[in-house]
């Protein structure tokens, strides 16, 4: 509306006399719920700032480097939770990042119209089952299978390769770290499919016509007219799908196996920050044991918000850039 | 020719890699679902609905999970629902060309996807703490601040879609900004505004993590939200984690219910907004 426009407002017809005051009001309740989202976030940092700050002060900046947790003598540190989110994570995107470019691929590229909107409402299904249930189904249905079949294969594979011997040794729990990567991976799968159809559908037909028009087949049309295209798009949802992984908790939970230890051994159980929290926190007594699990909190929600930031604004740069172009 | 041929081949690879890849991610959704069927489903009955969580070993049903899910929820939607359109509504018609806009956008684009045990932490500090006691309120005030950036992106995008020579017309006839905005705008966003709560409602109602530290749980029926109280989710939770098989599969029982009812809502959110798009 050009509300900026200097035109003399039209006098209000005599039934809508009541709403004079009733404007003013309706603008400075929007305007408070708007500032209150605001409020909001800044009051989430400060809460936990506030909660974390007797465990940094009892800590210092060792507790970011510190692996040991005991709650018996009120000794903790963050690296193993630190390390567990940073790795399971990675494994997530390591499989996800692939099998969800390959799906936004095949959706905008290879698939017929037809059967687009149902394969996309079936794997959008994926996003919106509760992390829970992904939980009790990475226990109770995944982790047997790996206990038994693909963990003893990949043991018996890698056994005489030197580096991953390491990587992949120690007995077949079913839950552990490779797991919740695992899960994780399922769990954001949706989401870089989504995001990745709609930066590669901001490709502009005519570039692509320009392209098959000249004889490239499908996948050379796809890796140097859209992918170029789309490549900070594509970051962009890299990082998001990141951001949700880092955050995760019931999935990884359930499945992470809860040890406070690091491991070279992916299939050994871990723990991540989210899963720590989960689990001990109504059982925190003492405020130190209280404060470093709010100290893990505070730390999960600064590297969260970096990398959501960067997404958002990686995401916000590509659409511009496309927005700029004919 | 022997150029062309490997070209072909390469692309013959790359496009059957890609739909590798979409049977394996639509493998993975009926996996899921064939093993809540599967393990749910026995469980099913008009016991779910009429009786307590048991104690270890005994028979039982969900009734006080349920409706502990079912109040929280709907506080947290009564509590959520009309921040998150103010907000929107100040976003989309009075600061759509401000700072303000761009900043709130993104702050709360970043609220969106936040952890949520962290949302369950800050309101732990909050209302738990100083109270001394969990409670089903704090639980709903957890779940509503989730709702909130959900309401406000889809409220956002919905009257943004409202053609401005509506409001315009509506300006010139003499009506107040207000009147614009409540008895023109939001009555053309509508049904968008409603699949954004239906949407939101989705969201929470499989929401574990910020139940554990606010609403904890609760043994018995209790319609006292002021008292700790028991959650669909958080019934699971302990269920599925404990030894014993009844727990067990009463735990599968509530993860296909809550399944469903996301189904449904979601279901319901596309219904209406393919009816909207094709109006």
């Amino acid at each position: 509306m050009a509300s900026s426009l200097p035109v003399a407002r039209p006098a209000l017809g005599p039934a809508f006399r009541h709403w004079r005051a009733f404007d003013c009001g309706f603008r400075l309740v929007t305007l408070t719920a708007t500032v209150a989202v605001l409020v909001l976030l800044v009051g989430i940092m400060i809460a936990l700032i506030k909660g974390a700050a007797p465990a940094f002060a009892a800590f210092g900046p060792h507790f970011l480097v510190d692996s040991s947790w005991n709650p018996v003598i009120e000794k903790f540190g963050a690296l193993a939770p630190i390390y567990g989110t940073a790795v399971t994570s990675f494994i997530a995107m390591l499989i996800a990042a692939p099998l969800g470019l390959g799906i936004a691929m095949f959706l905008t590229e290879i698939c017929p119209t037809r059967l687009r909107r149902p394969i996309s409402i079936a794997i959008e299904l994926l996003a919106g089952i509760p992390s829970i249930i992904y939980g009790m189904w990475g226990l109770f249905v995944l982790a047997p299978v790996l206990q038994n079949t693909v963990q003893p294969v990949l043991i018996g594979l890698f056994a005489r390769v030197p580096g991953l011997s390491a990587l992949l040794a120690g007995p077949p729990y079913g839950i552990g770290v490779l797991t919740a990567g695992l899960i994780l991976a399922i769990m954001v799968l949706p989401l870089i499919t989504s995001v990745a159809c709609d930066v590669f559908a901001t490709a502009p037909a005519v570039l692509k016509e320009a392209a098959y028009g000249v004889g490239a087949t499908t996948w050379e049309v796809f890796r140097h007219v859209v992918l170029p295209y789309a490549r900070v798009g594509v970051i962009g949802a890299m990082m998001l799908a990141t951001g949700r992984a880092l955050g995760e908790t019931m999935a990884v939970t359930f499945v992470v196996g809860n040890a406070h230890r690091i491991s070279g051994s992916l299939l050994a159980p871990g723990t991540t920050i989210s899963a720590t929290i989960a689990n001990e926190f109504t059982e925190a007594v003492g405020e130190r044991y209280g404060a470093a699990l709010m100290a893990l909190a505070l730390i999960l929600f600064a590297i969260t918000f970096v990398v959501l930031a960067a997404a958002r604004l990686l995401l916000l740069h590509a659409g511009q850039q496309t927005g700029q172009r004919p | 020719m022997k150029r062309y041929r490997a070209r072909r081949r390469r692309n013959a690879v790359a496009v059957s890699v890609c739909a590798g890849a979409t049977l394996l991610g639509l493998g993975w959704v009926i996996l899921i679902l064939l093993a809540l069927l599967r393990e749910g489903r026995s469980g099913m009955s008009l016991a779910v609905f009429t009786e307590m969580t048991p104690p270890p070993g005994a028979a039982g049903g969900l009734l006080n999970a349920i409706v502990g899910s079912l109040m929280m929820t709907a506080l947290a939607v009564a509590l959520g629902t009309p921040l998150g359109i103010a907000a929107a509504t100040y976003l989309a018609e009075y600061g759509r060309h401000g700072r303000l806009r761009h900043v709130v956008r993104f702050f709360n684009d970043i609220l969106l996807s936040a952890p949520s045990i962290v949302i369950g932490l800050f309101i732990y500090e909050i209302l738990v703490a100083p109270l001394g006691h969990f409670s089903g309120y704090a639980g709903a005030c957890a779940l509503a601040l989730i709702v909130v950036p959900v309401v406000v992106r889809t409220t956002e995008d919905m009257l943004l879609l409202v053609p401005d020579p509506l409001r315009e017309a509506a300006a010139a006839l003499g009506l107040p900004r207000a009147a614009v905005i409540t008895r023109i705008a939001y009555r053309a966003a509508g049904t968008g505004m409603l699949t954004g709560v239906l949407l939101a409602i989705a969201r929470i109602s499989g929401e574990t993590a910020p139940l554990l530290f606010t609403a904890l749980n609760n043994q018995f029926i209790s319609v006292d939200m002021g008292s700790p109280m028991a959650s669909l989710p958080a019934v699971i939770f302990q269920f599925a984690l404990s030894p014993y098989k009844e727990w067990q599969a009463l735990a599968w029982t509530g993860a296909l219910i809550i399944t469903l009812a996301v189904l449904a809502l979601n279901v319901t959110t596309r219904t209406i907004a393919s009816a909207r798009s094709r109006k």
